[in-house]
């Protein structure tokens, strides 16, 4: 099994977090503005690359904090130290 | 709490009180060699505050000892623990206070820092394991639990089987034990992996 570094307990075996999909999409400024096609965009319609993909991760079984993580989607290799959710107190 | 209320305060019972003597009798089957024990129930806060803030300055003068400011480690006050669960957050025990009055008491602390505090007693039960703890977990437990990278004063949630935890290493200072903090309702299952593994510590005829 593979070990994924958490930024705050270190590395830990997979089975321990959970996958919370592509990081960086932001919650639309004026949700209630969007058609309903670019509402679609902002909740279904994620990047896929062959390649490296910066994703969300949850420690679940640790200290339950999220973290940013670049993983090769071609290999399952976790490429950067993964950083910390800037926002401590969330 | 011998107090004039006693006749209407309720007892808690421990929720591994019916695998007591089972516990118990892997100390004779491992000829010593384990022991596991189950602990009173303690006073539990769960405390969330910044740690870039005056907030956790202000809670060690109140307990009286420094909040472990590393993470994953653990510090003792004067009647019990703090655990640093995570970069806000830290649970702490005590086995003097009564946890109504000591969550109102650390919220009223926390608050006045931006935090909160949130008593949490029922949350976790508690297995104490003296003897060759480490040995023993290790057939659950994928931590490298070895005394040079889980050595007195760190402790860490993760996975014991298929139950979380949050283990604790070296209460008792000279003795090596681990403490496992578990949810009451996985703590059969734990107990019972526990047991079961200890069958590997049975010594063998020679
Ligand atoms: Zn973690």
């Amino acid at each position: 099994m593979q070990l994924i570094t958490c930024p705050w307990c270190g590395p830990r075996e997979e089975i321990e977090f959970s996958y919370g999909g592509q990081a960086g999409v932001a919650y639309p400024e004026h949700p209630a503005s969007l058609t309903d096609e670019q509402w679609a965009h902002f909740v279904f319609f994620r990047d896929n690359p062959k390649g490296p993909f910066a994703e969300r991760w949850s420690h679940n079984a640790g200290c339950r904090r999220w973290f940013t993580a670049v993983r090769d989607t071609r290999t399952y290799r976790f490429l950067s130290s993964p950083t910390s959710n800037p926002e401590l107190t969330s | 709490m011998a107090d004039e209320m006693a006749d209407r305060t309720l007892t808690p019972t421990h929720p591994l009180a019916d695998r007591r003597r089972l516990l118990a009798a892997v100390a004779d089957e491992t000829a010593g060699a384990v022991r596991l024990e189950l602990e009173a129930p303690v006073a539990a806060v769960d405390l969330r505050l910044d740690p870039r803030g005056t907030g956790p300055a202000a809670i060690a003068a109140d307990l009286g000892a420094e909040l472990p400011s590393e993470p994953d480690t653990w510090t003792a006050h004067p009647t019990g623990t703090a655990l640093r669960l995570g970069p806000d957050e830290w649970l702490l025990t005590s086995t003097a206070a009564r946890p109504e009055d000591w969550e109102f008491h650390l919220d009223e602390v926390a608050v006045a820092h931006g935090g909160m505090a949130v008593d949490v007693s029922a949350q976790r039960t508690s297995l104490r394991v003296r003897g060759a703890a480490r040995e023993l977990l290790s057939f659950g437990c994928a931590l490298d639990l070895r005394p040079a990278a889980f050595p007195r004063g760190r402790c860490a949630q993760t996975l014991l089987g298929q139950s979380g935890v949050l283990l604790a290493a070296g209460l008792d200072g000279d003795v090596d034990d681990l403490q496992i903090l578990v949810r009451p309702s996985f703590a059969a299952y734990v107990a019972d992996l526990l047991v079961d593994a200890a069958a590997e510590l049975v010594p063998q005829p020679a």
